[in-house]
């Protein structure tokens, strides 16, 4: 019988067949530590009795959240983090490199067919290369660092095939929407995603980034896309024989199958307060705003910039509106200042931040208040995420975004 | 016996504690707002053996340990609901919080109620009346039985 790419993976890594519902001990090829998490890491770690990490090199310590600290207490995190890498060897630290989700396979730790553990939910980004990767608790992560390894129960896999050319003004970020919306919250509740069909081969690993990114939204533990020529070069690596095979088989079993015509999708968004309230953009057209924040491990790489900075060229931000604008990476930013697309921002009327969370969790560079509205391309419109718990969130793509900072008002992005 | 407080479905992890108190140095320090936005007077008024209640998807969101975590600390014996999100559930077996999926007992019980969980039969007892839950696989139910991972891994 054929397997899912999940069900691949695991028997790669444990040398045997494994099947949906077992519970296998795997060895991890990578972990992500997180500046919010690390000081309860540290300090399992010890509680556990542990005196070494099984094999530092492959353990990553990311500051994100807090950079640059925007209260005094944030600095004892980077205090705990330095002393614990310093203490156990621990050589791939990023103090200020822009948020843990892009680095991890910017930065080149995240291989095809690799199992890798984040003290963060959305590692399930990784998936755009074709790696297993999902989110745990900071004990869990202590006892990884320990021993190298996790059990987990084999998910069943959810087949999402999507063929055709999407409309111009939908973007990756409105599939993957649109999917929550239909999946439910919890409607892949501890199984994986698996994406396939045309429309999703011609994406590039950056779209493909922004839809593993926001699995865990329907409650997935990953999402899978079969690595390809782009997931080689994006990775810098040529493919072997083992990672080409990472497709899901034909005679593979999956628990549900679910296919969508891309030229049927159209812009969305979700509305306040579940990421699976989600409706066509034109539905809510008119409403006013007080605030755009593009960025994110969702939506602040490079293409989604530019896709931005298509919109804002030689127009301006709506009076009152503020356009807060945040690269994923110092990497991003770099590459974004250098071909210009700063500029159109700028002079648009964006305010560009510093790569980091910054806004998505909360902590700095935008925070709203009572009755205050904000679109935003992150990946959660929780209650009180952004601010206060009056204030609204409408999550949408980087197109829809930039439409509606120039509008003052929520609007459908045009087709040129 | 113990008090049932009742909470609706998709409760996400910023709920059960926000944001803005997950990097406060210790869980005795988060307690006073665990469900603060939902339930201000929970903190206050939940005392050592009282339930939690929930209907579908409990502990969406994050992977912050400290949602689990900061219930244990104020005493909750158990957390009961139609379904768990997947990180919250590894995150409360890990910690040592018992936590069983009951389809039936969300419909049954109002805030405030009594109710008994006994974990080795899988059954709650309220208002006179027993509800069927689902049992822990084995392996997930040994980490709980030793008091969680950190007890597990010294065994």
């Amino acid at each position: 019988m054929g397997a899912t790419i999940i069900e691949k993976i695991v028997r790669n890594n444990t040398g045997k067949e494994v099947h949906p519902g077992e519970i296998v001990t795997v060895n991890v090829d990578r972990v992500m530590i997180h500046d919010i998490f690390i000081p309860f890491v540290a300090s399992k770690f010890e509680e556990m009795g542990f005196t070494k990490i099984w094999d530092a090199d492959r353990a990553v310590l990311i500051y994100d959240h807090l950079v640059p600290a925007s209260q005094v207490d944030d600095t004892r995190h980077f205090r705990i983090g330095n002393e614990f890498a310093e203490k156990y060897g621990m050589k791939n630290v990023h103090r200020a490199d822009g948020i843990c989700h892009q680095l991890m396979t910017e930065a080149g730790y995240v291989k095809p067919g690799d199992i890798v553990f984040g003290t963060d939910s959305h590692t399930t980004t990784y998936g755009c290369v074709g790696a297993f990767s999902s989110g745990i608790g900071y004990t869990e992560m202590a006892s990884i660092l320990g021993t190298g390894t996790l059990w987990i129960r084999v998910p069943e896999t959810i087949k999402v095939e999507i063929t055709g050319t999407l409309p111009e003004n939908v973007m990756a970020k409105d599939i993957i929407l649109k999917l929550i919306g239909d999946l439910g919250a919890d409607g892949a509740t501890y199984k994986a995603l698996e994406f396939t069909g045309d429309t999703v081969e011609n994406m590039t690993v950056a779209s493909r980034m922004s839809m593993a990114n926001m699995a865990i939204e329907a409650g997935a533990k990953c999402a899978l896309f079969a690595p390809d020529e782009k997931t080689a070069q994006y990775c810098g690596i040529t493919l072997t024989e083992k990672e080409r095979d990472l497709t899901g088989d034909a005679d593979a079993q999956y628990c549900r199958v679910i296919q969508y015509r891309a030229e049927d999708f159209v812009p969305v968004m979700a509305c306040p307060s579940n990421v699976d309230n989600v409706k066509p953009v034109s539905e809510l057209a008119g409403k006013e705003i007080d605030q755009v924040f593009i960025g994110s491990c969702t939506n602040g790489r490079l293409e989604d910039l530019m896709a931005a900075a298509d919109i804002l060229k030689d127009r301006h931000v709506a009076p009152f509106v503020k356009l807060i604008v945040t690269p994923a990476s110092r990497k991003i930013y770099r590459e974004a200042a250098a071909n210009g697309t700063l500029e159109i921002l700028a002079r648009a009327g964006a305010i560009i931040t510093h790569p980091s969370c910054g806004l998505c969790c909360g902590r700095t560079g935008g925070i709203l208040t009572d009755g205050e509205v904000v679109v935003a391309t992150n990946n959660r419109n929780f209650l009180g995420r952004m601010g206060t718990s009056k204030v609204e969130i409408y999550l949408a793509s980087p197109k829809s975004a930039a439409a509606c900072a120039v509008e003052g008002r929520i609007i459908v992005p045009k087709v040129k | 016996m113990g008090k049932v407080f009742k909470f609706d479905q998709d409760v996400d992890t910023d709920q059960i504690i926000a944001s803005q108190y997950i990097i406060y140095p210790t869980i005795d320090e988060m307690k006073p707002h665990a469900f603060e936005s939902l339930d201000p007077d929970f903190a206050g008024s939940v005392q050592a053996g009282d339930y939690v209640v929930a209907s579908e998807n409990f502990g969406c969101g994050s992977s912050r340990e400290q949602a689990p975590t900061v219930l244990k600390a104020l005493g909750v014996k158990a957390v009961i609901a139609k379904s768990f999100a997947r990180i919250f559930y590894r995150n409360a077996i890990n910690i040592g919080l018992p936590v069983i999926v009951c389809k039936e007992l969300y419909d049954h019980v109002n805030a405030g109620d009594e109710m008994e969980l006994s974990m080795q039969e899988g059954v709650v007892r309220a208002n006179g009346q027993e509800y069927e839950c689902t049992k822990l696989p084995e392996y997930m139910q040994g980490i709980l039985d030793q008091g969680g991972l950190i007890a597990s891994l010294d065994k």
